[in-house]
């Protein structure tokens, strides 16, 4: 299933088991993804897809098997756990923006307290990166009076600002209104394009065509399909994932 | 009335005595409370053991134990004090402590999970975590029942009274047996003296609390 020699695998999860009780959340996953590499995990509710994006940056714990950023295994606890997280950027569904801090003041954070970035360098940083994703005007306001496009995009900064290895995207666009998706869309698929290493949890299929590499389909804990976009939705090997595309194609 | 007049040295002596434990009591249980708080949700087993602990012991028992403990048992076992005010300040320094660390945690809970996560995934350590992002919104979703618990501390502060601290309800006593034909009014006057400091907390609390509102 693997297309690819594991050796030169930027994220790599090999036999990754997870439960929540009795539930298997997580089956046995084996993954790489390259440098540069752009894959989009699609699935149904409940399939484990945001459990597997939770577990590479070990903000969820697994039980068996071993993930590996960039060769080095994910450390347990401590401070080698919280020097991998700042190589691996993220960003959740719900933006989680600090909602005490300025909206430059999240992006600044990171590099200033984690990195000892001086704080004329990361303000400097902080605004381009801002302007990059079109809300530098927004800088001095706080979370809440943004909409949750522009926080999301914030929040895209931010992670970007700890200049990452490899990005996580957890149903980025799943709480925002639609006028408001594309705003985030169109800075993901421009993040891709310029090489950034990317992995999305999302349920939109038209970013998935635009802009993977690779479609990684998931139900029940299980990855049941690892194909380029245009072999996932026109021929679909699976039964389970041609039920899942006939059920988005009939509206 | 005539004997406040009369008295009213005394009973700025014994303002300025309150305000002073309970100012210095109260900066010391923020900081031990919010420590406390913080051990509470730490992932050492051995630190949120001890905060509970702590909390748990300290916080059902009377006041007067505790005072009892700093004036009478700590000198007993070699710690003395010059002043009866150092062993006060230790008293209602513990006891409220305790307070505080119960609302700063539920403060702590009220912080939704996302923002720690989002912290932890910039690659903040857990001190960094805690101290840049749950505590600083966790602290100011609390000042109501911050003020509240630092209202008790004042009105707490009397206890000291009978430890032979002449704050304000110490020098309320010797003045309500100097005064035999007066003592509603002697109490009266104390009742004043406190409520000048009291009152004005819990309008700081209001200004405060609207002043550093998160919204979300």
């Amino acid at each position: 299933m693997t297309t690819q020699v594991p050796g030169d695998a930027l994220v790599s999860l090999k036999a990754v088991n997870k439960h929540y009780g009795q539930l298997h959340v997580l089956k046995d996953i084996n993954l790489n993804v390259r440098k540069g590499e752009v894959v989009v995990v699609i699935g149904p509710s409940g399939s484990g897809k945001s459990t597997l994006c939770r577990a590479i940056n070990r903000l969820e714990t697994i039980d068996d098997g071993d993930i590996k950023i960039d060769g080095k295994e994910l450390p347990a606890e401590g401070k080698e756990l919280a020097k991998l997280r700042a190589d691996v950027g993220m960003v959740f569904q719900s933006f989680n923006l600090f909602a005490h801090k300025t909206i430059l003041e999240n992006v600044t954070l990171g590099p200033i307290k984690v990195k000892g970035v001086s704080k004329g360098e990361a303000d400097k940083d902080a605004m381009a990166l801002l302007e990059r994703v079109g809300v530098g005007h927004q800088a001095p306001k706080l979370p809440a009076q943004l909409s949750g496009g522009q926080q999301q995009r914030v929040a895209i900064a931010r992670a970007l600002a700890m200049k990452p290895k490899v990005m996580l995207f957890d149903e980025p666009t799943s709480a925002l209104d639609p006028e408001m998706i594309n705003e985030v869309l169109d800075v993901m698929v421009q993040l891709a394009k310029e090489g950034m290493t990317m992995i999305v949890v999302t349920h939109e299929m038209g970013f998935a065509r635009k802009a993977a590499d690779r479609v990684v389909f998931m139900a029940d804990g299980q990855i049941v399909e690892d194909a380029t976009p245009e072999e996932f939705f026109t021929n679909p090997k699976s039964s389970r994932a041609k039920d899942f595309l006939s059920k988005l194609l009939t509206h | 009335m005539d004997v406040i007049i009369e008295n009213l040295p005394q009973y700025w002596d014994g303002f300025l005595r309150t305000l002073f434990l309970s100012g210095v009591s109260g900066i010391i249980a923020l900081v031990v409370g919010t420590v406390l708080a913080a051990a509470r949700v730490s992932p050492v087993a051995a630190l949120r053991g001890f905060s509970m602990v702590y909390v748990e012991i300290v916080r059902n028992t009377p006041l007067t134990i505790a005072f009892f403990f700093a004036a009478v048992v700590l000198p007993r076992v070699g710690i003395t004090f010059q002043q009866f005010e150092v062993a006060a300040i230790i008293a209602l320094s513990v006891y409220t402590s305790a307070f505080i660390a119960e609302a700063v945690r539920s403060g702590v809970n009220s912080v939704p999970v996302g923002q720690a996560e989002a912290a932890r995934s910039i690659g903040m350590k857990f001190s960094q975590v805690l101290s840049l992002i749950i505590l600083p919104q966790a602290l100011r979703t609390v000042i109501p029942p911050l003020i509240n618990i630092l209202i008790a501390l004042v009105k707490n502060s009397s206890v000291a009274g009978a430890f032979y601290v002449l704050e304000l309800f110490g020098n309320g006593k010797q003045l309500a047996n100097a005064n035999g034909d007066a003592v509603v009014w002697v109490l009266v006057g104390v009742a004043f003296f406190y409520l000048l400091i009291t009152i004005p907390l819990g309008y700081l609390a209001n200004v405060v609390e609207r002043k550093v509102a998160i919204a979300r």
